[in-house]
């Protein structure tokens, strides 16, 4: 038995490899978005902010930038708004078609993007609509609600029934109960759908490319200027402002629901 | 001049798809009485309950609450309140904004709706607690929010479904004192949903007894234990001697009977209707039977042998062997005399009251 490997070892070498050869690449974007040369290649040459400092005179990207903030917050909302009715329903009704309405809302998980964004270019062109920031958000509802709900019904799930009765029992009608129970006992969950649905929207790409129509987002602003070499650093870096903004929001997210976790949790 | 019912449960019915979870149940609640649904878990009480408080709605049937039809009336236009199993206390709310919660509604003014929170954590004995979160109250605090909570709406009717299950042994027998205490104090209604057959006979004034989804019988406590109507009735609450029996035969409002081993007894109906005295069945609480010591006499005697013994501190439990019956018999007897002394498979001679036989249906 000595001679074998120690199965332990095994596995968290494996597990090292794993997670490098997945953030690796990641952390090159950043890496080369400082390095003063217009060619991403090793040996690095020198610091600089160049990059950086060259996207904040670029009109094109920061129209790109506002595109993608609209889009991203109304998604973001409009998907939680969305999201708190369907996991209402999920979770404290029983209904004829209740699977298979779930199953729905989940669909455009395992769906191919491309697929729903073809799908979605020929029908919204077909009911005649123009393709705006609009079109836009419909397609990341289409995308973003899947995880509002998944986020949502583990928040209903997370306290009782009885809560909501009681305040029924207390007088309250069903719109006074949603605005003095549900909704605080669902806060939570609430800014973490918010807060991962933004950041689903801010990064999305396929949905964006074939439905924005001339008003293009961050994604799209950014595949468009990958065809200029030149563009490329100032790409890297409007990458790693992206990636870190990513992180930010959902580390928040993870935080604020641990912590509204363990002040809500009820004592056993 | 009749007095109208607190509440009234006329016909109810109730089914979730083809199983019937409450059948065609009867029950008339009068104001300011204790009354208690009493049964096994999934024999419909907290359904029943639940129904009262406007949660769950009839199949068919009705009820009323102070002569009003409830159909229809969601829970927050009923004059009731309801004690939830978990309590249901908002953990984002303290405990003087819980109490608070539905006096809002009412918009009373500050002062009035402050001094009826102070008055309602005083009669639950929480007065220093206001500040206190709703996640941070053990579970007798709780229970006690959720008290204050309901009765501050003052209802006329407060439901209770399984207040005390979630509380420790010692606690829930003080909780059980303090809330008939509180129950005679304001002198609304109470009904109270639960499983625990003592809870309900100490604290009741009535109680329906419950089973798979019909009521077996409404009585006062002392009725329901001395003279249960039915076999799942005496079996629910506490021991009960089943004998086998031959020429069973009622009339007028007493029966008589020939029990093997036993001897030929008479018994009285109580007023309860055997339809069909071929499925009746007699019995006697093993508290009813004694034992003869020795140098004593006694008549009427039995003579069995003891089969088994079991100690329980105060009293010791004896199964006896009769012949001709084929349950042995139970006899709980205080262990003053050594009761608790008497060996397994020796000899025991035991009395018994005439009266103490009771007739039910099987």
């Amino acid at each position: 038995m000595r001679f074998l490997p120690n199965p332990r070892r095994l596995l968290s070498t494996y597990v090292i490899v794993y997670v490098a050869i997945l953030y690796f690449p990641v952390l090159l974007l950043p890496v080369f978005s400082f390095n003063d040369s217009a060619t991403p290649k090793l040996p690095l040459v020198g610091f600089t902010f160049r990059w950086y400092e060259s996207l904040s005179g670029n009109a094109a990207m920061q129209g790109a930038a506002w595109n993608s903030l609209i889009v991203g917050v109304s998604a973001a909302f409009l998907s939680t708004v969305l999201g708190i009715c369907a996991a209402r329903a999920i979770t404290r009704h029983r209904f004829r078609g209740k699977a298979a309405a779930s199953s729905l809302i989940m669909a455009p998980l395992i769906l191919p993007e491309i697929i729903i964004a073809i799908s979605l270019l020929v029908v919204l062109l077909g009911l005649g609509l123009q393709l705006s920031l609009i079109t836009v958000i419909l397609g990341h509802l289409l995308i973003c609600v899947p995880y509002s709900v998944t986020v949502l019904v583990s928040g209903f799930e997370g306290f009782d029934p009885s809560m909501e009765e009681a305040s029924r029992d207390l007088g309250e009608t069903a719109f006074g109960t949603l605005r003095r129970v549900t909704l605080p006992m669902l806060m939570p969950s609430i800014v973490s759908s918010l807060l991962v649905t933004f950041t689903i929207s801010l990064d999305e790409f396929i949905l964006a490319f074939f439905l924005s129509g001339t008003e293009p987002t961050l994604p799209v602003y950014i595949w468009g200027q990958l065809r200029f070499a030149a563009k490329l650093p100032n790409v890297l870096a409007l990458g790693s402002i992206l990636i870190a903004a990513s992180l930010v929001l959902l580390t928040a997210a993870e935080l604020f629901r641990r912590r509204a976790e363990r002040k809500m949790a009820v004592r056993p | 001049m009749t007095v109208t019912p607190m509440i009234e449960i006329r016909n109810v019915d109730k089914s979730f798809g083809l199983f019937r979870a409450l059948d065609t149940l009867n029950a008339s609640i009068r104001e300011g009485e204790f009354f208690s649904l009493l049964g096994p878990s999934g024999c419909g009480k907290t359904t029943l309950l639940r129904m009262i408080g406007g949660f769950d709605n009839p199949s068919s049937g009705e009820i009323l609450i102070g002569g009003k039809s409830m159909a229809g009336i969601p829970p927050n236009l009923r004059p009731t309140n309801m004690v939830f199993q978990s309590y249901a206390i908002f953990p984002h709310l303290n405990v003087s904004e819980n109490v608070a919660y539905g006096l809002k509604r009412l918009r009373l003014g500050r002062d009035e709706e402050q001094s009826r929170v102070r008055q309602a954590l005083e009669q639950v004995e929480l007065s220093k607690l206001g500040p206190r979160m709703g996640n941070q109250l053990s579970g007798g605090q709780r229970q006690r929010v959720a008290l204050a909570r309901a009765l501050v709406m003052r209802p006329k009717v407060l439901l209770l479904d399984e207040p005390l299950s979630a509380l420790d042994k010692k606690l829930r027998e003080q909780m059980q004192v303090e809330l008939r205490h509180l129950q005679r104090q304001i002198g609304i209604t109470f009904v109270l949903v639960t499983h625990d057959q003592y809870e309900a006979l100490s604290m009741s004034d009535r109680i329906a007894v419950m089973f798979e989804g019909r009521i077996a019988q409404i009585a006062e406590p002392k009725e329901i234990y001395q003279n249960p109507a039915t076999r799942q009735v005496a079996d629910f609450l506490g021991g009960m001697n089943f004998l086998t029996s031959s020429e069973l035969a009622v009339n007028g409002k007493s029966f008589t009977a020939t029990l093997p081993g036993i001897g030929d007894i008479t018994g009285h109906l109580a007023g309860k209707a055997i339809p069909d005295p071929a499925s009746a069945i007699i019995g006697i609480r093993p508290e009813r039977l004694r034992i003869v010591w020795e140098g004593e006499t006694a008549d009427p005697i039995i003579t069995g042998k003891v089969v088994d013994r079991n100690y329980f501190g105060e009293v010791t439990s004896l199964a006896v062997g009769i012949k001709g019956q084929t349950q042995h018999l139970s006899v709980v007897e205080t262990n003053d005399f050594g009761a608790d002394d008497i060996p397994v498979g020796s000899d025991v001679r035991i009395t018994y009251d005439r009266d103490a036989f009771v007739i039910m249906q099987g």
